[in-house]
């Protein structure tokens, strides 16, 4: 459930490579409970903003907050309340079910005992009880992404961060998987998502669309499609991006 | 013109491809739709020559792929789904180096790829490791047809790149094939389909369907709505006991339902929501989509 405790606070962020911009004066706010999709070109300065709200580089100049924390002096802070998960690596492929989940559970400094709930919590809910020695390589891809989003947010962050997560699943499992983000929504984590494809940006909250390293747009997708009179999500990007 | 006949492929105990059969007429933009792991890069990869198949055969304009291999590959071009390009190349190097591997010039097949190379040529002097995914996906198109191929075999060329790009590559195609190039280019987005002229579902090494994209979407045989709703969650979780529900899926701030042929009106659903508590819903007839399309099918391939 959305309220209006922003979870996520960007004032004035600014990154800069040498004489590039990738992040020209980006302001936003993401509130607690909310799917926030993240959208734009390649090139478009997206995967900068996220590196720096994940604590992971250092922007040039701004004020940033991330799950109440400060984004200069608190980074390890932020990685603890965060979950991060990316279609391009997420799991470790020679390990088992069971010990990804001990050593991500181990990495957050989870307790064991509660560890062992959720996890058997978890496995029940992805029908994958009986299958936790398994190894991660042995997996068809659309068990693995549902896995990885789920062991992503075993910590109970408060904010995920997904970094294209549903790329080549088939479309059942895409649909489970938007199924598995509503419910972690539900739980009061905020999702941060950013992806190529617009029918997915249809199932953000609120969507901003970047490009040239700046937000040109950013609302839920009802208002943009009636502000930019086009039919889909897709048809709004196009219209902006060209 | 691509003829595939029952052509059987196995990794072991994994099937890649289960006695698929074919046709892609000349001229044609064909698409195959699927996701990872469904089978689409083998049976490229066994029309491209670079596979055997178990067996069955499959011929191109003609060519059979395993005996004629060699010509197979004079009047193909190949997009491979990773970026197959010399990154420590220039662009113009890359595209002379394809050129001269196909005794041909860059000069005497211009014409074909001035549209798309046009946009690159400001940047020939660069490597094309350092090109953005839109500029490398227009160099290896480039570089697939400067010899003037017959056909064209486009592996995943849209995985990864924009919604811009994307939209501009697929004008691209269309521009071919009314050049008269046969293609046949794998895509695991549904929302593609529909720009192709025919589309093969395929999952697990199975071709699901083959049709055009218009008559796969109106030969869908339930009924789907949509459900605006405040509360989607709870709606959701309201209509998992309507009566003749195939399924309920959330999309943002929008649901969707699929019931059995028949089985209700949007009045009848929006009843159900009411009874329930759920006074502010609006229920919408809808069209099948691709994407219901193959869920319907893969579902019903499950259950044989």
């Amino acid at each position: 459930m959305i309220n209006s405790e922003p979870v996520i606070t960007v004032k004035n962020m600014v990154k800069k490579f040498g004489d590039f911009v990738a992040n020209d004066n980006l302001n936003f706010e993401v509130f607690k409970g909310e799917i926030f999709g993240f959208i734009g070109a390649n090139g478009a300065g997206k995967t900068t903003a996220i590196r720096i709200l994940c604590g992971l580089s250092t922007p040039t100049s701004g004020e940033m907050k991330v799950a109440g924390f400060d984004i200069y002096r608190q980074t390890e802070k932020i990685k603890q309340n965060i979950g991060y998960m990316s279609q391009k690596f997420s799991l470790y492929e020679d390990l088992t079910i069971n010990e990804n989940i001990r050593f991500y559970g181990g990495i957050y400094g989870m307790q064991i005992a509660k560890r062992k709930a959720r996890t058997a919590e978890m496995l029940e809910r992805l029908e994958l009880t009986e299958y936790g020695n398994r190894k991660i390589g042995d997996l068809p891809l659309g068990w693995k992404q549902k896995l990885a989003f789920s062991i992503a947010i075993l910590h109970n962050p408060k904010i995920v961060f997904l970094d294209e997560p549903t790329g080549g699943v088939d479309p059942i499992t895409r649909r489970q998987f938007w199924n598995l983000i509503y419910e972690a929504v539900e739980k009061g984590i905020t999702v941060f998502v950013t992806t190529h494809y617009m029918d997915e940006a249809e199932y953000c909250d609120r969507v901003s669309i970047m490009a040239d390293g700046r937000i040109v747009a950013l609302d839920t997708p009802e208002n943009l499609k009636l502000q930019y009179n086009a039919a889909n999500m897709d048809e709004v990007f196009l219209k902006i991006a060209r | 013109m691509i003829i595939v006949n029952d052509l059987h492929k196995q990794y072991g105990d994994v099937i890649a491809l289960e006695k698929v059969s074919l046709t892609v007429e000349k001229g044609e933009l064909f698409g195959l739709i699927g996701p990872d792991g469904a089978g689409k890069t083998t049976l490229m990869r066994i029309l491209m020559s670079l596979l055997l198949p178990d067996t069955g055969s499959a011929t191109m304009s003609g060519l059979n792929v395993v005996t004629d291999y060699k010509k197979v590959r004079l009047i193909t071009g190949y997009m491979p789904g990773r970026f197959s390009l010399y990154p420590d190349l220039t662009v113009e190097e890359n595209l002379k180096f394809f050129a001269t591997v196909f005794g041909t010039t860059i000069e005497e097949n211009y014409y074909l790829i001035k549209d798309i190379y046009q946009q690159i040529e400001p940047f020939k002097t660069r490597r094309a490791g350092k090109l953005s995914g839109g500029m490398k996906q227009k160099l290896a198109l480039s570089c697939a047809l400067i010899h003037k191929p017959e056909i064209l075999i486009l592996d995943e060329p849209t995985t990864g790149v924009d919604a811009v790009s994307r939209k501009e590559f697929w004008e691209m195609l269309k521009r071919l094939r009314d050049m008269g190039i046969t293609i046949l280019v794998s895509t695991p987005y549904m929302d593609e389909a529909s720009l192709c002229d025919r589309i093969a579902l395929i999952q697990q090494g199975q071709l699901m369907s083959v049709a055009t994209p218009q008559v796969m979407m109106n030969s869908f045989p339930e009924d789907i709505w949509t459900v605006r709703t405040r509360k989607v969650y709870d709606t959701s979780k309201f209509l998992e006991s309507l009566p003749s529900l195939i399924s309920v899926n959330s999309f943002g701030q929008v649901l969707h339902l699929v019931t059995t042929k028949g089985a209700h009106t949007s009045h009848s659903i929006q009843q159900f929501l009411l009874a329930k508590g759920e006074a502010e819903s609006v229920v919408e007839s809808s069209g099948a989509t691709i994407e219901d399309v193959f869920i319907l099918l893969m579902n019903h391939h499950k259950h044989k």
